[in-house]
């Protein structure tokens, strides 16, 4: 049976992880590629490292340190933030990593998908959304599309746009709330479902993990094929492999030897 | 020197990433020579049969395969590599194959929209008969999987491993002599995978 993979994310500043709620705030919690080695041997099923300043600096991203990381673990991992052309995603790919990851460069672009798809292979294309609650009617889904880290309204409705990219060619979505980002308090779990039972292909749960409890129900209940953690293990409040316990006594398929 | 066999199937950089963590010598190439020199050949690829098939034609590379398994090299299969060794696949509309083994390749049907296509993420792999490529490596094993085509071989025998999803329990690990080739992707397997890439690095083709 295909197990529910639990995916901690790394966001990158200055080539350190760091934390901050709603992308402020930020405190930085370490050394990527020795956090990529911990958390691979400790259970997870796959990784994603966000630079998340690259794009505001108008710079690429550290392909060095994504070289470093490819060499050492052998998990899948996902590279996103500051890619712009496709030389630099080929870079990415080929310096190990599995699949390259875009947000607001394919809100503004949207045949950047197509193109991705064609040139890396669908199954390496990782498409990013961070929506939001609104009562726009422009957005019937009752979700609306932020970009550039919450700050721009777009007034597209996310489930529509998650439907035309993977018209597009995208072969994952990872949807992370904007409003429950960073709170630890759990998962979206409307907007997941909305997201998760719309489109075909894989949907990732982004965004308010802070308890095994809340991974389990948005996968019980919201069907995301996968939860991004951050702070709840970044932090030490949980282990990889404590989740995965929890998981797999209510019933979760997850991993389990590694 | 283990020969990893690039005909434009996708990106082949992590196979060798893991056979160099392991300190195992390889090389990427596309060359019929360099195929023909090694001491063991891996056939990987992620795409599409169809283009799959043509690169090969195009790069002269589907008889230098043959010759390794005639000559009795250890031969590892990946994903799509695995796909195209068996005889026809119902990508692109069908597409013959290089017919080393027998069986065809079927894409998965599912009647269910949240049993997403294609299968990606970590499966169990269940182990039918004992090979030297799964020494270490216990029964239910988790491998990661990024597929939408199945390999179906047309002789049981040939089944090492199986795999669940979509409703089918697929073959997921098959060989004979010293032909082996997996569904998964070892090279992304975490310690297990690297176990297996490692087996096969010290395997003699016998089985």
């Amino acid at each position: 049976m295909l197990k529910k993979r639990i995916i901690p994310c790394l966001d990158i500043r200055n080539r350190k992880v760091t934390k901050g709620v709603k992308f402020q705030n930020n405190v930085d919690l370490g050394d990527p590629v020795e956090m990529a080695v911990a958390y691979s041997d400790g259970g997870a099923d796959e990784l994603v490292f966000y630079d998340i300043t690259a794009s505001a600096e108008r710079r690429r991203i550290d392909i060095e340190m994504v070289r470093e990381i490819g060499k050492v673990i052998h998990i899948p991992f996902a590279v996103g933030g500051g890619l712009r052309t496709l030389e630099d995603m080929y870079d990415v790919l080929d310096a190990g990593a599995e699949k390259v990851s875009v947000n607001s460069l394919a809100v503004e672009d949207p045949n950047i998908i197509g193109e991705m798809s064609r040139a890396l292979g669908r199954q390496n294309v990782v498409l990013g959304m961070d929506p939001v609650r609104t009562d726009d009617p422009a957005c019937p889904s009752g979700y609306e599309i932020t970009t550039r880290g919450f700050r721009e309204h777009t007034g597209m409705d996310a489930l529509e746009w998650a439907k035309r990219a993977e018209e597009l060619g995208a072969g994952e979505i990872v949807v992370n709330s904007v409003d429950a980002d960073g709170t630890r308090e759990g998962f979206e779990l409307t907007l997941t479902g909305l997201i998760a039972t719309g489109v075909g292909i894989p949907v990732v749960a982004s965004g308010g993990a802070g308890t095994p409890r809340h991974l389990i129900d948005v996968f019980q209940q919201a069907h995301a094929d996968a939860a991004i953690v951050a702070s709840m293990v970044h932090m030490g409040h949980y282990t990889i492999a404590e989740i995965k316990a929890e998981l797999s006594a209510a019933g979760v398929p997850v991993r389990e030897k590694w | 020197m283990i020969a990893i066999v690039d005909y434009h199937a996708g990106n082949l950089v992590s196979v060798q990433l893991a056979l160099s963590y392991l300190g195992v010598p390889s090389v990427i190439t596309r060359d019929p020579e360099v195929v023909a020199k090694a001491d063991r050949v891996i056939f990987p690829g992620v795409g599409a049969a169809g283009a799959a098939m043509r690169h090969l034609a195009e790069l002269h590379l589907a008889e230098p395969l043959r010759q390794a398994l005639a000559d009795r090299k250890p031969f590892l299969g990946i994903c799509l590599g695995t796909q195209v060794i068996f005889a026809h696949s119902a990508e692109d509309g069908g597409v013959d194959c290089l017919r080393i083994l027998p069986g065809d390749v079927r894409r998965f049907q599912s009647a269910d929209p949240l049993c997403k296509i294609p299968e990606m993420g970590w499966n169990t792999v269940e182990i039918r008969r004992r090979h030297p490529l799964l020494e270490g490596i216990e029964d239910a094993t988790e491998f990661y999987f990024v597929h939408s085509y199945y390999p179906v071989p047309a002789d049981d025998a040939l089944i090492i491993g199986t795999t669940g999803y979509a409703g089918v329990q697929f073959a997921s690990v098959v060989g004979r002599d010293n032909l082996v080739a997996v569904q998964f992707h070892p090279e992304r397997s975490g310690r297990y995978g690297l176990q297996l890439l490692r087996n096969f690095a010290e395997w003699e083709g016998v089985c």
